[in-house]
């Protein structure tokens, strides 16, 4: 069953919807730059104040909002992310050269693949991206078809926080554009999904050959 | 046979090399930075299809005014607009377009390119960079024919095809053309070729890449 959470105070639906994410919590956390990005809900967990966090997202934060503030704050222990240095990533930026946070990099291909794994129950994949490069350091190769391969493993999480555009309150999501990007390929990959949306429709109004994310992988949706 | 013009070429003029080569139909990605150039010289009604990564195939320009939608963005996170035809997909799905050789051209920038065609243009290596990667390793290995834009030369005048990378990998052995300023060559297991030059002599080329070209 999905929950809805609708407030008239959006600020508290947020954190409702946040409360139960505990310490050293691993979280995939959407958006490529800020499309997709649940900045109200990553407000939220900054708010909520769980610590020793380990964040699955593309980019490492950006400016002074959103996942920048949570690296910010001191609550994340790890970043696994494809692009962390960008021109405004200066949080995240001073904190790693401090020995403050650690860092794993994945190309952005891997990642998004990992977590697909990881949804589809997947054990892990013998991948041709990196072979022969640093990433690839310390992981098993192996040659089929006279290609060589690194083996990846899935890369799961105990919460996700997704953005979506539309949901209906079975929890089935539609995206918006390229907002879509990581959405639904962390909903399959957490424990417990959380999305925020910028409405919720009553159950049989999105079409069903539209639906992204069938409500099978949502736990709660937020208006926001 | 290789050609030779009297005058090196600019930014814009290299991008107009690359478009000429991008057969009619291709799907399309355009790295970060210069690569996207190539796109204004690219004659959509030749039904080139762009793929940009974070989801996207039909993208259509830069976006511009009341077109401006933080939804829709590129690869570089800079707005754009989609073209008739265009579809939207989630991240992995996008990626196994590209690792799945579906892609027909993908146009990369570049610190080093090997004459065996390895690709060197994440990391410089420095020991107190930030390592960041992206979608470079992916897109190295993924497309069918991978194009790179770059200068010949660094600021310092050396030459940036190498007979071995000194920057670290991207990919091994996946570009197949290198579009610069003073020419175009092929690279990969046959070695480097000569396909056109523009303000250099073969004689010069010679010896200021230090470079043995069929």
């Amino acid at each position: 069953m999905t929950d809805v959470i609708e407030r008239s105070d959006a600020t508290a639906a947020a954190d409702e919807a946040v409360a139960d994410i505990p310490d050293g919590a691993t979280v995939l956390i959407g958006g490529f730059g800020s499309a997709g990005q649940p900045v109200e809900l990553i407000d939220a967990l900054r708010r909520h104040g769980a610590g020793d966090l380990t964040v699955v997202n593309n980019n490492a934060g950006n400016g002074d909002h959103g996942l920048a503030l949570l690296l910010r704050e001191g609550l994340v222990r790890k970043m696994i992310c494809s692009f962390p240095r960008q021109s405004d990533s200066w949080h995240f930026d001073e904190l790693y050269r401090a020995g403050r946070v650690e860092l794993e990099v994945v190309p952005q291909g891997t990642l998004a693949e990992r977590m697909r794994a990881a949804g589809a129950g997947i054990g892990g994949f013998y991948s041709p991206t990196g072979v022969g490069t640093l990433l690839a350091e310390g992981k098993e190769e192996r040659e089929l078809d006279g290609r060589r391969f690194v083996l990846e493993r899935p890369l799961s999480g105990d919460y996700a926080l997704v953005k979506a555009h539309v949901a209906d309150r079975m929890g089935n999501l539609v995206y918006r554009r390229t907002a879509r990007n990581f959405g639904p390929v962390m909903a399959t990959a957490a424990t417990t999904t959380v999305v925020q949306v910028s409405r919720v429709v009553p159950t049989g109004d999105l079409d069903p050959e539209a639906v992204v994310t069938p409500s099978i992988y949502v736990d709660r949706v937020v208006v926001l | 046979m290789s050609e030779t013009h009297d005058a090196s070429l600019t930014r814009d003029q290299i991008a107009a090399r690359i478009a000429a080569d991008i057969p009619e139909g291709a799907f399309v990605n355009l790295g970060i930075g210069q690569p996207t150039l190539v796109a204004d010289h690219l004659d959509l009604e030749r039904g080139v299809v762009l793929h940009t990564e974070n989801g996207m195939l039909g993208m259509g320009r830069a976006a511009t005014g009341d077109e401006i939608d933080p939804d829709l963005i590129n690869a570089g996170k800079i707005p754009v607009v989609e073209t008739p035809g265009a579809s939207y997909f989630h991240h992995a799905d996008s990626f196994a377009m590209m690792r799945g050789g579906h892609l027909d051209v993908c146009v990369l920038g570049a610190f080093q390119v090997s004459v065996a065609g390895d690709l060197a243009n994440w990391h410089t290596g420095a020991p107190d960079a930030i390592p960041a990667v992206g979608g470079a390793m992916d897109l190295a290995i993924g497309a069918k024919q991978v194009f790179v834009m770059m200068t010949l030369f660094d600021k310092q005048g050396g030459s940036k095809l190498v007979p071995e990378l000194t920057y670290p990998a991207t990919g091994l052995g996946c570009v197949s053309r290198v579009y610069t300023d003073h020419g175009t060559f092929e690279v990969g297991a046959d070695g480097p070729r000569v396909v056109d030059l523009h303000g250099l002599t073969a004689d010069e080329l010679a010896e200021r890449t230090g470079l043995a070209f069929a």
